[in-house]
């Protein structure tokens, strides 16, 4: 079945099987290895990618769903000026370990503070909830999402 | 030695030395470049899946793969029968179907005669993609005869229980280990007993027994376990992609079992997404990929599913700890003695030291100085999955500082003391180190008493129980539960310890390049804990070269020297110390060096950090970069004296190290539903020096979520049957950033006195630490209700039952 998914910024023409989920679909047809897998039941998160703007664990969803849309991976964050401040952020406060987690956490990381610059420690654990790290104990990734929130333009330290 | 001097900043601003610093490695992982074993694609590479067994025990009657090798894309089919086909040099049997495990004995590759657990391997699809490789699965017939289960420990030397290892010519399922024992023993059977006997007719004494269970859990890293093997046809040469916490190992292992020679091998480990003792064993699906790639002559790449990954990969646990204590009333612990059951599954695959079967439990006498312990562990064949070498940490430590915390907790209750009270009166003194425990442990270092005061301190533990007091009044509930632990970490000196006869030091090789600039080999593994910067700080730390010039190689066993890996927290105690000997090394050398161009003697000069200078003319020196260029130069070199600034070290710990720590957690409990909300967790840790305390405190907040998970949520359980119950992440509950508070950390520092730089290692400390203070916060809370004791995990069912009286277990299905 031939599909066009923009991925970010780029469209990709591709003749897939309508079954393909779109985490295979990001990382074996298109080689972006930054999203992971890492549950057959949707609830670690560790494949978490922005469709239309919007956090999407990309193992619950077919890639044919994604035909016409837009897709924004852990790939995309950086931009010309360097890192996206929550990039910067993991950095910063140690919000990271094996890394496995990570670009999951950070796609719904910059989510959050985007819908809500002021956004609480207890909304930002609410917010990643529905995601998974084994390493980490979650302390730092909240001060990590919470560092993005007050340095929007991030900083020269890590950049 | 208290605390470490500051180290002077270099130009990139990160510390000489040791201090927290930013992670070198973050900067690939935060742009998703990082380079775990899934994301290894060859060209023409093929994928594997496994056909498991839905049996808990049965008899394999027949296997049919006719229609999924007709399947379009399939490419070969792997059976038992094929394996069994393959012949190999009879050192571990004479055929592929089986292989040894870490405990000497022999575990299915694909199961032959018979299935012994839910999820064992039964055939292997290779076919062009993975989708293809899971639909030729549904093709594959395999006519079963159930036969009878054997899912409780205690049922398992039942003589009417089926017998699992009749392939070993088994009559019954007890296991014996590679010296000829069926249960394993330490401490003083006999002083023991007699102290005990004698509490029990003294009036001023108390007794208290008390059954606890350490349920069987998994460590589930978010990566799961995978391998991408690739034999070359021609050259012979395989080369084996693999999540491995123990490359060097794992090599030796794959020489022993596939009969390779060992110097065509070559295992990387590239990213490890976490590890926790999973990814410590050598998997039947590793060696079915190498198996593939003989077969089919092309790579085969093979990654578990979550559900394989909790049904078949290593468990932890799995301990049934019947405990004594023997106290006078004051609260002076007299002696400890426990029996334990130890579920080991179908194929005995613990990774003890050969001399040290029970494996760390040893530690079960906690940090307490008292004369009489013993402890008798009885393992047995069940029908679950092998292992028990997981999550952190999992040479039974876990299991044991589990036990003592929670039988001091009982003894408290019994004596109607403060919990911290007793702890206090009993806790090793400062001037007893080193101190040699009943089981003949001898503990490095340590300020118990400084470091529990102030976790007291920090949480306020004296108004805490005001504040208990007067909620109780109300009919509200609040515990606040404490554990002070001591771990034995840094496997281990030779004499004592090996795994599968191989000796567990280290070994490590500096090369300091012509311009100044480092390389690093290391044989440890890291998966997540930061090698990369914290091994180049310990560089940085003893040669002045910063940080940032030196590049930490690990991972890939053609370009590391042997070692045994990470698990047991042992990077730090002995690849560490590796690190800081093998600089030492160097810096020797660089006297030398240094002096032939000074003109002066090795003995006129002194180090200061990054350079050698001529006592009491500091002008004339020459700096490691310096030195460095005129080793690689035209400098004459003294006699004896080679080119080069490199060097190679294999660090032999001469004792363990012994981390320790006080946590107390306090928590509020619902007693309508069950409820457990953790209100705040204070850590105390005293984990020796720390070389990067941004480090150091990560990897005790994941421990401390792991602890919360084990006490609260996460079980494998099975049914009767023996099916499992805690097969993927909607059964297998894992704490989410909700269920862990803010955790609040302190520190004491007590270096270790034989370590080159007085580290401990600390990866494992607060999983070790932390179950029994959220449990004993937990029993706390609901003790008005009459509860001495419940079962992990105490999920809201379970404490809702302890409030109303019902025993817990939690070893098999809830009824
Ligand atoms: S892979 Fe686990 S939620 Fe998508
Ligand atoms: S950093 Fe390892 S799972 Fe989150």
């Amino acid at each position: 079945m031939d599909v066009t998914i923009n991925v970010n910024g780029t469209d990709y023409i591709r003749d897939i099987e309508p079954r393909m989920l779109l985490v295979h679909f990001i990382r074996e047809e298109l080689g972006l290895r930054g999203t992971h897998w890492g549950c057959d039941t949707s609830n670690c998160g560790t494949c978490v990618v922005w469709v239309d703007d919007e956090p999407v664990k990309s193992c619950t969803m077919l890639a044919v769903m994604a035909d016409g849309h837009r897709v924004k991976t852990v790939e995309g964050l950086e931009g010309p000026d360097g890192l996206d401040p929550i990039q910067q952020g993991f950095i910063e406060c140690h919000g990271l370990q094996c890394g496995f987690c990570t670009p999951g956490m950070m796609m719904t990381g910059r989510w959050l503070i985007d819908k809500n610059p002021d956004i609480s420690e207890e909304e930002i654990r609410e917010g990643i909830s529905g995601q998974i790290c084994r390493c980490t104990g979650y302390k730092n990734i909240v001060e990590a999402i919470r560092w993005a929130a007050e340095h929007p333009k991030g900083s020269e330290v890590t950049a | 030695m208290t605390a470490v001097e500051e180290a002077p900043i270099s130009a990139a601003g990160n510390p000489i030395g040791f201090g927290s610093m930013k992670r070198k490695e973050d900067q690939r992982f935060v742009r998703g470049q990082g380079n775990y074993v899934d994301d290894v694609n060859l060209p023409g590479m093929l994928h594997g899946a496994i056909l498991r067994s839905p049996h808990a025990h049965a008899k394999i009657l027949s296997i049919d793969t006719s229609r999924a090798e007709a399947h379009p894309g399939v490419v070969a089919v792997i059976t038992g029968k094929t394996l069994e086909g393959i012949p190999r040099p009879a050192l571990l049997g004479d055929n592929f179907a089986w292989m040894p495990t870490l405990s000497y004995d022999t575990q299915a590759v694909l199961a032959t005669d018979k299935v012994r657990f839910q999820g064992q391997e039964v055939a292997f699809v290779i076919a062009t993609d993975r989708y293809t490789a899971k639909d030729a699965l549904e093709l594959i017939d395999v006519d079963y005869e159930p036969l009878g289960a054997v899912m409780d420990a205690k049922k398992a030397m039942d003589p009417s229980a089926p017998v699992i290892r009749d392939d070993k010519g088994q009559t019954d399922n007890s296991i014996t280990d590679v010296l000829g024992n069926k249960y394993w023993e330490s401490g003083n059977a006999i002083g023991t007993q007699e102290a005990i006997d004698k509490a029990k007719a003294d009036p001023n004494c108390v007794v208290v027994t008390q059954e606890i269970m350490y349920p069987r859990v998994h460590p589930a890293p978010m990566e799961t376990c995978g391998s991408v093997a690739y034999l070359d046809p021609v050259s012979g040469q395989l080369t084996l992609w693999t999540t491995s916490q123990a490359p060097h190992a794992h090599r030796t292992v794959y020489a022993l079992v596939a009969g390779l020679p060992e110097h065509k091998i070559r295992i990387i480990s590239p990213d490890v997404g976490g590890g926790f003792g999973n990814k410590v064993g050598v998997y039947p699906g590793y060696v079915l990929s190498v198996v593939g790639s003989i077969v089919t002559g092309k790579p085969v790449k093979w990654m578990e599913d979550r559900s394989e990954n909790l049904m078949s990969t290593s468990f932890a646990r799995d301990y049934h700890m019947n405990g004594t204590i023997a106290a006078t009333k004051e609260g002076k612990i007299l002696a400890v003695d426990v029996d334990v059951l130890a579920d080991h599954g179908a194929f005995n695959g613990v990774a003890q030291p050969t001399k040290f079967p029970a494996g760390f439990f040893h530690i079960f006498t906690g940090s307490y100085d008292y004369p009489n312990a013993h402890c008798k562990v009885t393992p047995v064949y069940t029908n679950k999955a092998p292992g028990g070498v997981a999550y952190a940490c999992s040479f039974r430590i876990t299991e044991a500082a589990y036990f003592i915390e929670r039988l001091v907790d009982c003894l408290a209750a019994e004596l109607g003391m403060d919990p911290a009270e007793l702890r206090l009166k009993n806790l090793i003194k400062p001037e007893q180190f080193p101190y040699e425990t009943p089981t003949g442990w001898v503990y490095d270092s340590g300020q118990y008493e400084k470091t529990m005061r102030l976790a007291m301190e920090m949480v306020g533990y004296d108004e805490l129980r005001k504040e208990q007091a007067e909620k109780r009044a109300r009919g509200e509930y609040m515990g606040i539960g404490i554990s002070f632990f001591t771990e034995g970490v840094g496997a281990g000196p030779r004499k004592d310890m090996d795994i599968l006869g191989l000796g567990m030091a280290d070994g490590i090789e500096l090369r300091v390049h012509p311009t100044g600039k480092a390389q690093l080999r290391l044989s440890v593994q890291t998966q997540g804990q930061g090698h990369e910067t914290t091994y180049a700080q310990i560089v940085a730390h003893e040669l002045g070269i910063p940080p940032e010039d030196i590049e930490v190689i690990h991972g890939d066993t053609d370009n590391t020297p042997f070692g045994l890996g990470t698990y047991g927290s042992r990077s730090t105690p002995v690849s560490g110390a590796a690190a800081a000997v093998v600089s030492r090394k160097v810096r020797d050398k660089a006297r030398l060096i240094a002096a032939a161009a000074l003109e002066c003697s090795p003995d006129d000069l002194e180090w200061s950090l990054g350079k050698w200078s001529v006592k009491g003319d500091p002008d004339r020196a020459k700096t490691i970069q310096e030195i460095a260029l005129l080793s690689h130069g035209s400098l004459e070199l003294p006699e004896g004296v080679e080119g080069h600034l490199d060097a190679t070290a294999v660090y032999n710990p001469p004792n363990l190290t012994y981390p320790y720590g006080c946590y107390i957690c306090v928590v509020d409990v619902d007693p309508g539903t069950g409820q457990v909300k953790i209100r705040r967790f204070v850590a105390v840790d005293d984990c020796g020096t720390r070389i990067n305390p941004m480090i150091v405190e990560g990897q005790v907040h994941g421990g401390l979520a792991d602890g919360v998970g084990m006490a609260l949520m996460e079980l494998i359980a099975f049914d009767e049957d023996g099916n499992c119950l805690g097969g993927s992440f909607m059964d297998y509950l894992l704490p989410t950033a909700v269920e862990c508070p803010d955790w609040e950390l302190g520190e004491t520092v007590t270096p270790s006195p034989h370590h080159p730089i007085g580290a401990k290692g600390v990866g494992e400390s607060a999983t070790v630490g932390s179950p029994a203070a959220v449990v004993n916060a937990v029993i706390d809370a609901i003790s008005p209700f009459g509860v001495r004791h419940a079962d992990m995990p105490l999920t809201p069912a379970n404490v809702w039952r302890a409030i109303q009286g019902n025993p817990v277990r939690v070893d098999m299905a809830v009824e």
